[in-house]
């Protein structure tokens, strides 16, 4: 099977010196993907990405393409895509196909990027593992035996096996950055209101973002390039003037303030990925940056907040699943009986587990207790982060406290499960953006490190990462299980041919 | 705050319009009253003078002028629905025909 280049920078050269053309790499993707062994895809749209990929090569030959024509993505199958059946990883959407993309799939449409299928995830994205999947779990390629994360856990998978360049992923209390930790890439969540929700399968809408994984994260910021901006159709969207979000990426982080959050290191943190993290620190300090140890008091409280706020607002949305315009439908004694016997047969359990949860915390006489008094811890958490950003350009944590762990060894334990996203989930209920990358291994598995910004200081997040990422090997490691190529390996040895050292293109 | 039952279960679920089975039912109790300890932690923070946050958008209303715009075809809104009746979706009686009504 022929590999793709590792990063869209690679791929754009190739595309541009005619080495390999959109079509070339839309075969080597489909090919990838159709054989991928970890059930990382629910579709593969052959058809649609070799449609794609012919328009780009157009594009390409005319001489002015935009950086992302002819590269293959993967998008995760809660974004709606136009003719593409869409399904949450639910089978209460049973059947459906959007007649509309979502915006940001129009943006990626527009640049002339190649979308290569639809991407495995939690139901309805609510899962740390990607066991929650209707149609099956996902494996990580490190070790089939493990989880890759979730919820976005087939995005995650589909760009660390190298069977695209670039994913889609949605993060509403950590489901892009945790997963892209636990399968070794980059994964990004921007600042709420950043990135289009329209199209978008709704979750908890004051915590989700789109957001992408990729090998660097000079691609993060490419794909980022593009969602960005505000979008008519998505009143969440900020006004904010364009700006060039790749401009500080070669800045270094000589003379930067960056803050180490005390309660980030806690108990439950696996002494190997604190290690990890530590050593990460203290590479970005060698490299100049001051490092102050600061505090975010209500951390501990943000699991609570979470675990109201984010299935209270899922119960409501998902009210809208009820067998009348889309989906499946289970017909019962009276309408009523319908409705109750559609989702009791198409939510699974961990859906049904958030919409009771979130139902209770809204009702009559619990809404104060519960919901209310979650909006206002929310607003203490808040404002430590603001706090704390006064003092320091971005911080520095652990992105999850554990490695890959096995899979279904959390799975009749919901809480111990809800505890992978403790470092993530503040990040959401503040609305600041954040990155995971790969920064080395414990135990043979990959650790994220997560760089937290400022709100809409995305650039300052960018550098920070980039400037790890320069001086260390991390990111370029590859799971064993990878194909025959590793890194420092002759790629002339390989028996798989690679774009651009094959010389068949 | 209260103890979560199965009574409470049912009683939420039926207002969520979810079927529980048995199994679930009790499943559910059990794994919710824990979620539901961790979450009471809450209640030791003192938010007396605290604003709730709906949103961290700095945001308030957005308008946009009420202008014509293409939209969905009805074909394409309706080629989705699980039943149709020509062009409406077809679902059970919602309200009984009365007598002289």
């Amino acid at each position: 099977m022929a590999e793709l280049p590792r990063t869209i920078g690679e791929a754009a050269a190739l595309l541009r010196s005619r080495r390999a053309s959109a079509v070339d790499l839309a075969k080597a993707a489909i090919e990838r993907a159709g054989a991928d062994p970890y059930n990382a895809w629910l579709t593969v749209s052959e058809d649609h990405a070799l449609r794609q990929a012919r328009a780009a090569d157009e594009r390409l030959a005319r001489g002015y393409a935009a950086l992302l024509c002819g590269i293959p993505w993967a998008c995760k199958d809660i974004i709606g895509t136009k003719d593409v059946e869409t399904t949450a990883g639910s089978r209460i959407l049973d059947g459906y196909v959007p007649p509309y993309s979502a915006t940001v799939v129009e943006r990626l449409d527009r640049e002339g990027a190649v979308m290569i299928g639809k991407t495995n995830l939690d139901e309805f994205a609510m899962g740390s593992s990607n066991e929650n999947s209707a149609f099956g779990a996902v494996c990580n390629p490190w070790d089939p035996s493990r989880v890759p994360g979730g919820s976005s856990g087939g995005s995650a998978v589909s760009v660390a096996a190298g069977e695209v360049l670039f994913a889609l992923g949605t993060d509403t209390g950590g489901s892009i950055r945790q997963p892209a930790a636990l399968t070794g890439v980059a994964g990004m969540k921007p600042t709420y209101g950043r990135v289009s929700r329209y199209g978008v399968v709704a979750f908890a809408s004051s915590l989700d973002q789109v957001g992408p994984f990729a090998n660097s994260v000079a691609d993060v910021a490419a794909v980022c390039q593009a969602l960005f901006g505000q979008d008519p159709a998505d009143a969440t969207t900020m006004p904010l003037p364009a700006e060039d979000l790749r401009r500080e990426l070669g800045k270094g982080v000589k003379g930067m303030r960056l803050g180490v959050p005390k309660e980030y290191f806690v108990t439950g943190i696996e002494p190997g990925v604190e290690s990890a993290v530590r050593e990460a620190i203290r590479e970005l300090e060698r490299q100049g940056a001051s490092i102050e140890e600061v505090s975010l008091p209500s951390t501990d409280h943000a699991l609570g907040v979470y675990y109201i706020i984010q299935p209270a607002e899922a119960s409501a949305n998902l009210a809208r699943y009820d067998g009348v315009r889309y989906g499946l439908r289970v017909a019962g004694t009276d309408l009523v009986d319908t409705y109750k016997r559609t989702r009791g047969a198409g939510f699974g359990a961990e859906v049904k587990r958030r919409m009771i949860l979130g139902t209770y915390a809204l009702s009559s006489g619990y809404r104060d207790a519960y919901y209310v008094k979650a909006q206002k811890v929310r607003t203490v958490i808040k404002a430590e982060f603001e706090r704390v950003f006064e003092r320091v350009d971005a911080l520095l944590t652990p992105t999850s406290p554990t490695v890959a762990f096995g899979i279904g060894a959390k799975v009749d334990d919901p809480l111990a499960m809800y505890l992978n996203d403790v470092f993530t989930l503040p990040v959401n209920i503040a609305g600041l953006p954040g990155i995971s990358i790969p920064c080395g291994l414990s135990e043979g598995l990959p650790v994220g490190l997560q760089v937290i910004a400022g709100y809409n200081d995305e650039a300052t997040m960018f550098r920070v990462a980039a400037a790890y990422e320069r001086s260390t090997d991390h990111h370029l490691l590859r799971p064993p299980s990878f194909g025959t190529r590793s890194v420092g390996a002759d790629p002339k040895r390989s028996p798989n041919a690679t774009f651009g050292t094959s010389g068949t293109y | 705050m209260s103890e979560i039952d199965r009574g409470v279960v049912r009683y939420v679920a039926d207002l969520a319009r979810i079927a529980l089975t048995d199994a679930e039912v009790e499943r559910f109790t059990k794994q919710l009253s824990v979620v539901l300890d961790a979450v009471g932690k809450l209640r030791e923070v003192d938010t007396e003078a605290i604003p709730p946050t709906a949103s961290v958008l700095p945001l308030d209303n957005v308008t946009r002028e009420d202008e014509v715009r293409p939209g969905l075809t009805l074909e394409e809104a309706m080629r989705n629905a699980p039943a149709r009746d020509g062009d409406l979706f077809r679902v059970q009686t919602v309200i009984e025909d009365r007598p002289g009504g």
